[in-house]
């Protein structure tokens, strides 16, 4: 047994930690330890992937690459390979993965069970959109391979299946032609929602990449940045360097707090502010902004940390963003992350993917008991819009909220595997 | 004459070799062989590291590893298949000191981390000195600065290691042959899973992976992976008896 946290950091239960790193033989490994569940990087912020007291399986040892095929882009891996590695081993061959969330040390076995999004769902959908077969493992030894054109039921389970339909071992993912490493990004900074969805509806045409900062404590007369790029052959003429830090020390209190949060979002926005117009920059930092900070999950203290990620329709989408802002400001409480973007029309793959045409607002809160409080109103603002809260980054959504937010979740549950039970799928679906 | 570098890794599916291979291979083609025990294994991260390096050339041997027949037989058909620039010898296996208390199971143990890695470089030292070329790098451990009671037969073996690697680069001195004595901390692989349960912060094999091939480049004659461990295992070695023996370190 030894303690096992998730990115939050809100706990550290013990969990006996069981490794696979022989493709081949996770079915005995699965048969021998469970329930459990599987774990990767432990990106997922809440209890998704954690089973305190019980059985974890490791999945960091899967790191093989299996096969790459140069003339269609299609890369089979096992499901442990950290993203990371792909993008820093294939863009320099020109291809790239077509979907990255927020951060690069994501497992692809993550990345599917949670079907993740990245700053292009506009135009490129789901990372679920671009796996075209994957091999699960069931508990009871079954070993079998799903994907869009074959045992598509698997599939649409598995893809954002929050790893409850058995473990995925491995996956054949399409990546896309990459021109390089560089991107040509613009930064707009913007005053008012209004102007933050006129942006959002012109940039679809013209830019790959966008997403919004906003400073959260400027109320629903929102303050943001307007982050766009495209990908682009040109370079700099210059290599780059990752100047990855470190959070060394987990401090005593959350460095984000009340005292705090208003200047370290005035000199966020102030930052951003500094370079006008477009530039050039690596698609490390772009893409994954807080990688640059090594374990930057500690900066809210021992405590740990609450994510509120929803996304809410496009109708009632834009007066529900309003209302959040505005209880977010009200009660004092928010990050220096506070993300809004606007989600492309194209579906999901998955039967419980996040993902739905609308608005997210993503932002961090330290553990404490006002962020709790505020959390019920801003369920009831995104429930009102039709809207739900994402899996990966939750703790602590009532059942209601995530039985009202997934409609399809009847359609899931015959594909759960017995054997397979998470903190979080206790929580929300009651085994 | 053949334009790649020609690295041959003895015992290939440790997950620091398996690490060191990776970097290799990505920072350009270099002509791999990976010798090993069991041939799925192997053939797995010979795959693996193909993907990654796609124009290295990538070939595995299996072979017995107490034999020392079979550890002449590999040192031979290596290097006559053409100059090895650097030959890496990364196998061990680091058991609970309680089931050394099983002599048989002991005797094992030191062949494994002792007699054959210093019988494959006593092997490649031939082949290198004949061609006054290569490098010899071996893996020790900083268990092997000092014994104790957590894990004496390891850091035994390790011990004996590293008086043959002197003895090596005592010996090439001035030579076209260098030997590189690696000597990772806690590293987190499978073989640590026992650290790993204790709690303890442990670098990642291709955080030490990376101070090794740097260290190889280098042709240091000690590398400590990560570097801070050249301090802790100074203060240990140090350590007088009394305090030493007191503490459970």
């Amino acid at each position: 047994m030894r303690p096992v946290s998730s990115w939050g950091r809100l706990s550290a239960a013990p969990h006996d930690v069981v490794e696979l790193a022989d493709r081949e033989r996770i079915g005995d490994a699965l048969a021998a330890h469970q329930p459990g569940v599987a774990y990767g990087m432990g990106r997922s912020y809440g209890d998704e992937c954690l089973n305190p007291n019980g059985v974890l399986w490791n999945t960091a040892g899967l790191d093989r690459l299996i096969s790459f095929d140069p003339a269609t882009g299609r890369l089979v891996c096992e499901a442990g390979v950290v993203l990371r590695d792909i993008q820093r081993l294939m863009i320099p061959r020109g291809w790239s993965l077509p979907v990255v969330p927020g951060t690069q040390i994501v497992t692809v076995g993550g990345a599917i069970a949670n079907d993740v999004h990245g700053k292009n769902h506009h135009g490129a959908g789901t990372f679920g959109d671009h796996v075209h077969t994957l091999r699960l493992v069931r508990t009871d030894g079954t070993v079998m391979g799903c994907g869009p054109d074959h045992q598509p039921d698997w599939f649409a389970a598995t893809v954002g299946g929050l790893g409850l339909t058995g473990v995925i071992a491995q996956a054949e993912l399409q990546l896309r032609p990459s021109p390089g490493p560089w991107l040509e990004a613009e930064t707009v900074p913007y005053t008012g929602l209004d102007a933050f969805f006129r942006l959002s509806d012109e940039a679809p045409a013209d830019w790959e990449h966008t997403v919004s900062w906003i400073d959260c404590t400027s109320g629903a007369d929102v303050r943001g940045l307007f982050l766009r790029a495209n990908p682009t052959a040109l370079s700099p003429g210059r290599p780059w360097r990752s100047r990855a830090r470190a959070m060394p020390v987990v401090p005593p209190i959350s460095l984000v707090n009340g005292l705090t949060l208003r200047s370290l979002n005035r000199a966020y926005y102030a930052l951003g502010t500094r370079h006008p117009g477009k530039r050039l920059v690596h698609y490390e930092p772009f893409l994954y902004p807080l990688d640059g900070i090594q374990h930057w999950n500690r900066l809210y203290g021992p405590k740990g940390f609450y994510q509120y990620q929803c996304v809410v329709p496009p109708g009632p989408g834009p007066q529900a963003v309003r209302d959040m802002l505005e209880s977010i400001q009200r009660a004092g409480e928010g990050s220096v992350l506070a993300v809004l973007k606007t989600f492309g029309d194209r579906p999901p793959p998955g039967l419980l993917s996040f993902v739905a045409p609308g608005i997210t607002l993503a932002l961090d809160f330290q553990n404490r008991p006002g962020a709790l409080r505020l959390f019920e109103r801003l369920d009831a603002i995104v429930r009102q819009a039709g809207g739900r809260i994402y899996p990966a980054k939750d703790a602590r959504m009532p059942r209601e909220m995530f039985e009202a937010g997934y409609p399809r979740l009847g359609e899931f549950l015959p594909f759960r595997d017995p054997g397979i039970s998470s903190a979080m799928s206790r929580r929300l679906m009651g085994s | 004459m053949n334009a790649k570098t020609r690295i041959v890794v003895i015992g290939a599916t440790s997950a620091i070799a398996e690490h060191c291979c990776r970097l290799w291979v990505e920072r350009g083609p270099v002509d791999l062989t990976l010798v090993a025990r069991d041939a799925t294994r192997t053939e797995r991260i010979a795959t693996d590291l193909r993907v990654r390096g796609p124009a290295s050339t990538v070939t595995v041997m299996t072979a017995d590893f107490v034999d020392a027949k079979d550890i002449a037989r590999v040192a031979k058909a290596t290097t006559d298949a053409g100059a090895v620039d650097i030959v890496l010898i990364a196998h061990g296996a680091m058991p609970k000191q309680e089931l050394c208390a099983d002599i048989d199971f002991c005797r094992e143990t030191l062949e494994i981390n002792a007699v054959s890695p210093a019988l494959f470089a006593e092997a490649f030292a031939g082949h290198f000195a004949t061609a006054n070329h290569g490098t010899i790098a071996i893996i020790g451990s900083v268990a092997g600065d000092r014994g104790r009671k957590v894990n004496y037969t390891y850091g035994a073996s390790k011990g004996l290691i590293e008086r043959y690697a002197q003895g090596l680069d005592h010996r090439f001195a001035g030579s076209g042959v260098s030997v590189v004595l690696l000597k990772p901390g806690p590293t987190d692989t499978p073989m640590a899973a026992e650290h790993k349960a204790k709690g303890r912060k442990l670098a990642s094999a291709e955080q030490v992976a990376r101070t090794i091939v740097q260290g190889i480049d280098r042709r240091k004659f000690v590398v400590y992976a990560p570097p801070l461990w050249q301090l802790i295992m100074l203060i240990v070695r140090h350590l007088p008896r009394f305090i030493f023996n007191r503490l459970s370190l």
